[in-house]
């Protein structure tokens, strides 16, 4: 285990951000959009790429921030200030490039933009870069945080929880189709109904963690 | 008369506007940390305290804030409050902050303390915003407590660490794992909403626009039908008319200050002309009555 190469990292990474450490299922991130836009597979299809392009770009922004300017100067606990006003910031110009260079683009997800500011889930993937046991261990063993091995790493689980929140947003949304037309008891319906449907849909994902 | 406003500002975050089961804010932290009830306390009061601090200075500035870049000052006030949480309860409750983790510095992003940032402290005095924090801090604090019990009990047989029922029936691993997590909270929500309907008050159906923290800025706000569906024409219509987020934000501020103001001006000025037209009128018409009387007299 101990020197481990990038990629196996890397791949191991992506299954446990899909699978094991699902986003929204196990790590309970970003329940607001998981249980408000996931009426449609088509509406929750848009927001989960959002969120992925938003979580590739914050990390890529954030870490570096993190590395080279946080803990050099032993700010760590400046942590949640900087990447916060860097992840609305950052979306904010996002919005604007995209109105300008990608206006197709920007059709599909623009409108899912703003919503992604305070999505809990991607401050979380920012913060968990440097919680996540095995990509601690990982850095220990490739030499610190301030290396490019680190680096892609990061980036496939940030990619990970991405896909892994894309498919639990799709996943519920099939199950919410269905469940409009379920004949569901009164004092059930509605939220309550919604949320023990996804209790049932996180114990299925509770099967996968007997891969890690 | 004051006092009883404000008593009726601190009571209505505990129960009639219970942030979590009846405005529905604030989901993620609910379900993630309440596997044990101190947990949920020490979560409901980190959060309590972002609520009351950032309550306050919100409301202290609120004269001071551009309308423009109100959300991103907000989220710098709630920031800097949750730091100064994160570095005390790291210093003096180690245990909760291992048990909490990534979930105290994720409070900047909870929907409960943006939106009565952007709902009740930027529109109101110091006190009753205080009062609000507060309010909404304790029901947030108890609802994540009956929650932490409830799955505590069931998942391990204890309450507050304390061996309850763990000697006498097997603890159910499961509600302490995230699909427990789900279940409690759907069976808490449809609970309250039975309650909620004996009183005649509205049942929560999903979650509205005032469980998103984008409330303020989102084109589609007070509208949640749109919102969690929208048409591509809709999107294209939004756009069309509210081109820029920032345009939205400052649209949405000006509204009430010069849109609305000469809105009621002009409906006050035909207001004022119909009713002189009406004068103009009345004083028109009964001469000439007069006239035809006259005239039927002669």
């Amino acid at each position: 285990m101990a020197e481990q190469s990038v990629w196996s990292m890397v791949i191991s990474i992506l299954l446990a951000g899909i699978l094991t450490d699902n986003m929204v299922l196990s790590k309970f991130l970003g329940i607001c959009p998981f249980l408000g836009v996931s009426k449609k597979l088509n509406t929750a299809f848009a927001m989960g790429m959002a969120v992925i392009l938003v979580m590739l770009l914050a990390t890529a922004v954030t870490y570096p921030i993190y590395v080279f300017l946080l803990i050099p100067f032993g700010l760590e606990y400046l942590q949640t200030i900087a990447f916060i006003l860097v992840i609305a910031a950052l979306v904010q110009m996002l919005e604007i490039v995209m109105k300008r260079f990608m206006p197709p683009l920007y059709k599909a997800l623009g409108i899912y933009l703003p919503l992604i500011t305070t999505n809990c889930a991607v401050l979380g993937i920012t913060l968990l870069h440097f919680t996540n046991q095995k990509i601690i261990d990982f850095a220990a063993a490739s030499g610190g945080y301030a290396t490019g091995k680190v680096f892609v790493v990061c980036m496939a689980n940030a990619l990970g929880a991405g896909a892994g929140f894309l498919l639990s947003m799709l996943l519920f949304a099939g199950v919410r189709s269905r469940l409009e037309k379920a004949n569901v008891p009164k004092f059930l319906q509605g939220l309550p109904i919604t949320l023990i449907a996804a209790s049932i849909v996180a114990l299925s994902f509770l099967g996968f963690a007997g891969i890690a | 008369m004051k006092k009883d406003g404000n008593l009726s500002i601190f009571t209505k975050g505990i129960i009639a506007e219970n942030p979590v089961l009846r405005l529905v804010l604030g989901t993620c932290p609910t379900l993630a940390v309440t596997t044990s009830a101190l947990n949920g306390i020490g979560m409901g009061l980190s959060a309590t305290f972002v609520l009351v601090c950032s309550g306050a200075v919100v409301s202290l500035l609120r004269n001071i804030i551009p309308s423009k870049v109100r959300i991103p000052a907000y989220i710098t006030i709630i920031a800097g409050f949750v730091t100064i949480v994160q570095m005390l309860v790291k210093a003096f409750l180690p245990d909760i902050d291992a048990a909490l983790g990534i979930f105290l510095p994720l409070i900047v992003v909870n929907c409960i303390i943006l939106a009565r940032a952007e709902m009740f402290a930027a529109k109101n005095p110091v006190i009753p915003s205080i009062l609000d924090g507060l309010g909404m801090g304790i029901g947030f604090t108890a609802t994540l407590t009956i929650m932490g019990i409830i799955r505590e009990l069931i998942g391990a047989g204890s309450i507050f660490s304390l061996p309850v029922t763990a000697n006498i029936i097997d603890p159910m691993l499961v509600m302490l794992l995230p699909p427990g997590g789900f279940f409690v909270f759907g069976i808490l929500v449809a609970v309250s909403n039975a309650l909620a309907n004996k009183k005649g008050k509205p049942v929560v159906e999903s979650i509205g626009c005032d469980g998103c923290a984008q409330n303020g800025s989102c084109p589609f706000a007070g509208d949640s039908e749109k919102c969690e569906k929208p048409d591509a024409a809709e999107i294209e219509a939004a756009k069309s008319e509210k081109p820029d987020a920032a345009e939205i934000e400052a649209a949405k501020s000006e509204k009430p200050d010069s849109a609305e103001i000469e809105a009621v001006k002009k409906e006050k000025a035909e207001d004022i002309s119909k009713d002189n037209t009406k004068d103009e009128k009345a004083e028109a018409t009964p001469p000439a009555q007069e006239g035809k009387e006259e005239d039927v007299n002669g």
